[in-house]
């Protein structure tokens, strides 16, 4: 009885699913979908290669330190970092009167320890990196209507994020004219910037990074566009994570030692089952 | 276990004699993996993976209990708390990473588990209450990592959690109200996650429960063998420990192996990069998709693209999902093959290697996939043969069927038939 019922039911979701199946594909041959000009001239991310990259990762102080020059002096503009704590910069390389100096040079909200008002203060060390926005909405309206993502966490909420940046900061363009002619209507909108590394081709963020020598770097290095990119992205993955060197040193010892339990525990079981494997050559227990 | 000649527990140490006396807690370990626990000596590595879900599920409660004393379940300050971990509580990255990835590799473990029980017929009589506990421990668990992967206040959890709770809108007339009162609220927010901590918190221990009542059935019977053929005598078995707790071991070892390199070197890959986005109820991601040990039963879901006469869609899809497991518990009554173990069915084999793993490896791809074509297309074949391969080739096979002959017994399947004298001189006491 249950195998009838069940032959019944396996004939009933069988046949509706298949049916779907019908009317799909008739819908997809009579009314194949329209090619979009996203998915034409969408483009995976350049490729870019970090010291913090591979199993044996480590950061490259300077180049964070540059980056971090970057984001304070261009992105901080309009991002904000809310993650990120200034004491974290010691783990760029900067000493504890250095981190207490740098924290001074941001402007924090702060309270009137007199009259209880809103007042803004000198940053401390233990300040987290201040918006730059009062709230979402004063950020909305001086966008444009599009808030600024946070970007604490940008390189790990994006597929291949340390490329993605550095892609994306280095990607604006005029649009293709065969963009155009295959697609007229997808003509990027007033206010708008082409970018086909953006997954919709159009984004409002204009170009943050537009001339070589926008900042002054203090180590000498050439403040190129591409080299201000590659920075600020390699700054990016560590704001992201910044247990990453730490995590990938954690895990060698740790496999390791998996590795030699694992061959003992293997040796082991071979002993062990030696006893009741039946094996020719073996003499007597 | 209820072997003749499984072993007594027989404790010589004073402190254990007089524990064993008043509370014979020791005597229940030895008896069930323990010396007193004979196994068949024929399990192959794909008789692991029972352990290692056990495994899991501790790892899963030591890394949760520890993460929650960290985690603030409030709508306005969960992803914040989560991020505080990774950054400022000491280890607290890898504790996330393992307790996430833990998860993963806790399904993996259970498919494996689970087809295992498919191929060697484990849920065949008399081992019928050890499969339907084993489903409802997977339903269970699906509810579980549902719940969790909400509780980062990420983009996916957000968006998950409100696809997953719209299927229950899809019931006819009660639906809208009930997804109301399941999230307490329009959409999920703070009620919503509120409960599903406390959900998440509490199903692992409940998962605990039945995982003993599932092991408890296991004993009455025994565990099945790769032959099918049932224990016949003292040579056919060996004791649970040291043989398979060794065999465990080295398992175990491989496991782990696996595991920390994801948790070490891969922590994100099996994760989504929205889910490192703070949940935004106005910004819906281009592609909803669960994690991927739900891909296949989200597939069936979005596989019921067209109404079927009054039933809408949705339902369907709704039903089918939800049938898809549910079906499970009726294999022990669909599948009336006397013989236990596909590898001596060659009609049963031929369509689990060449039909269901096709189609789950297709509905794992699909389900994962945006929903447009040809993903779609694939995920409607790959679905009707789930149906018909449970619900009609199953029934049908085990009818028309000739098996292949079993060995006598497990230990002329080990040993051979032409080494009898061999098996002769093995069945001496194997320790």
């Amino acid at each position: 009885m249950i195998r009838i019922i069940g032959i019944a039911a396996g004939a009933f979701f069988t046949l509706s699913v298949l049916w779907a199946f019908v009317t799909g594909a008739y819908t997809a041959i009579t009314e194949p979908a329209p090619e979009t000009a996203e998915h034409a001239f969408h483009k995976h991310p350049r490729e870019l290669h970090l010291q913090s990259d591979g199993p044996f990762g480590t950061w490259n102080l300077q180049q964070l330190q540059r980056g971090y020059q970057v984001y304070k002096e261009v992105c901080s503009a309009c991002h904000s970092l809310k993650f990120v704590a200034m004491r974290d910069l010691e783990q760029l390389g900067y000493s504890e009167a250095e981190v207490k100096a740098e924290a001074a040079s941001w402007t924090v909200p702060g309270v009137d320890p007199d009259t209880g008002e809103a007042t803004t203060r000198s940053g401390e060390p233990t300040d987290y990196f201040p918006s730059p926005y009062p709230n979402e909405v004063a950020a909305a309206a001086a966008n444009n209507n599009a808030v600024p993502p946070d970007l604490s966490l940008m390189t790990k909420a994006r597929h291949d994020g340390s490329a993605y940046v550095y892609s994306l900061l280095t990607g604006f363009q005029e649009q293709p004219e065969k963009l155009l002619e295959e697609f007229p209507q997808a003509k990027t909108p007033a206010g708008l910037h082409y970018n086909p590394y953006f997954a919709n081709l159009n984004l409002a963020m204009a170009p943050p990074l537009t001339m070589d020598g926008q900042v002054t770097y203090a180590d000498g290095t050439e403040a190129t566009i591409d080299q201000m990119a590659q920075d600020v992205a390699a700054f990016l993955t560590w704001t992201a994570e910044p247990s990453l060197p730490k995590r990938k040193q954690t895990g060698w010892p740790v496999l390791g030692f998996l590795l030699f339990a694992t061959i003992l525990a293997y040796l082991a079981k071979q002993q062990i089952w030696a006893r009741v494997k039946p094996d020719k050559n073996r003499q007597d227990d | 276990m209820s072997f003749p000649w499984a072993k007594h527990y027989e404790p010589r140490n004073p402190v254990m004699r007089f524990l064993d006396e008043k509370l014979p807690l020791p005597r229940l370990v030895y008896n069930a993996v323990g010396a007193g626990y004979p196994v068949p000596r024929n399990l192959n590595y794909m008789y692991n993976f029972g352990v290692l879900a056990g495994f899991c599920l501790v790892l899963q409660i030591v890394t949760g209990v520890i993460l929650a004393m960290h985690y603030a379940p409030n709508s306005l300050v969960a992803f914040g708390s989560t991020e505080h971990l990774m950054r400022d509580v000491n280890w607290g990255w890898m504790l996330r990473y393992a307790h996430a990835n833990g998860a993963s590799f806790f399904f993996v473990v259970v498919y494996l588990h689970i087809f295992r029980g498919f191929f060697y017929g484990s849920y065949k009589a008399p081992r019928e209450m050890i499969w339907l506990l084993g489903v409802v421990i997977f339903l269970l668990m699906m509810a579980t990592a549902f719940m969790g992967y909400v509780l980062p206040w990420g983009q996916m959890s957000f968006w998950g959690a409100k696809v997953i709770t719209g299927l229950f809108s899809a019931i006819p007339l009660v639906g809208e109200p009930l997804q109301v009162w399941l999230l307490g609220g329009f959409a999920p927010d703070n009620a919503a996650l509120n409960r599903f901590f406390s959900l998440h918190f509490l199903l692992p221990f409940v998962i605990a429960g039945v995982v003993i009542l599932h092991i408890w059935a296991l004993h009455i019977p025994g565990s099945t063998n790769p032959t099918g053929v049932e224990v016949k005598s003292e040579s056919d078995t060996v004791p649970f420990h040291p043989y398979y707790t060794a065999k465990d071991g080295f398992g175990l070892g491989v496991f782990l192996l696996l595991y920390c390199a994801f948790v070490f070197f891969f922590p994100n890959y099996l994760g989504h990069p929205d889910n490192y986005i703070e949940a935004n109820p106005l910004s819906t991601p281009a592609h909803i998709v669960p994690e991927w040990y739900f891909w296949p039963f989200y597939a069936i879901l979005r596989a019921f693209t067209a109404d079927i006469l009054f039933i809408p869609a949705k339902l369907m899809g709704v039903m089918a999902m939800f049938g898809a497991i549910l079906l499970w518990f009726f294999l022990p009554w669909l599948d009336n093959s006397p013989v236990r173990s596909g590898h001596y069915r060659p009609l049963f084999r031929k369509f689990f290697w060449f039909g269901l793993i096709p189609a789950m490896a297709v509905l794992f791809y699909c389900g994962g996939a945006p929903a447009e074509e040809p993903y779609v297309m694939l995920s409607q074949i790959a679905t009707a043969y789930y149906f018909m391969h449970f619900l009609v080739i199953i029934p049908i096979v085990s009818r028309i069927e000739k098996p292949r002959p079993l060995p006598f017994s497990i230990t002329e399947a080990v040993l051979g038939e032409d080494k009898k004298a061999v098996l002769g001189e093995n069945t001496k006491p194997a320790v």
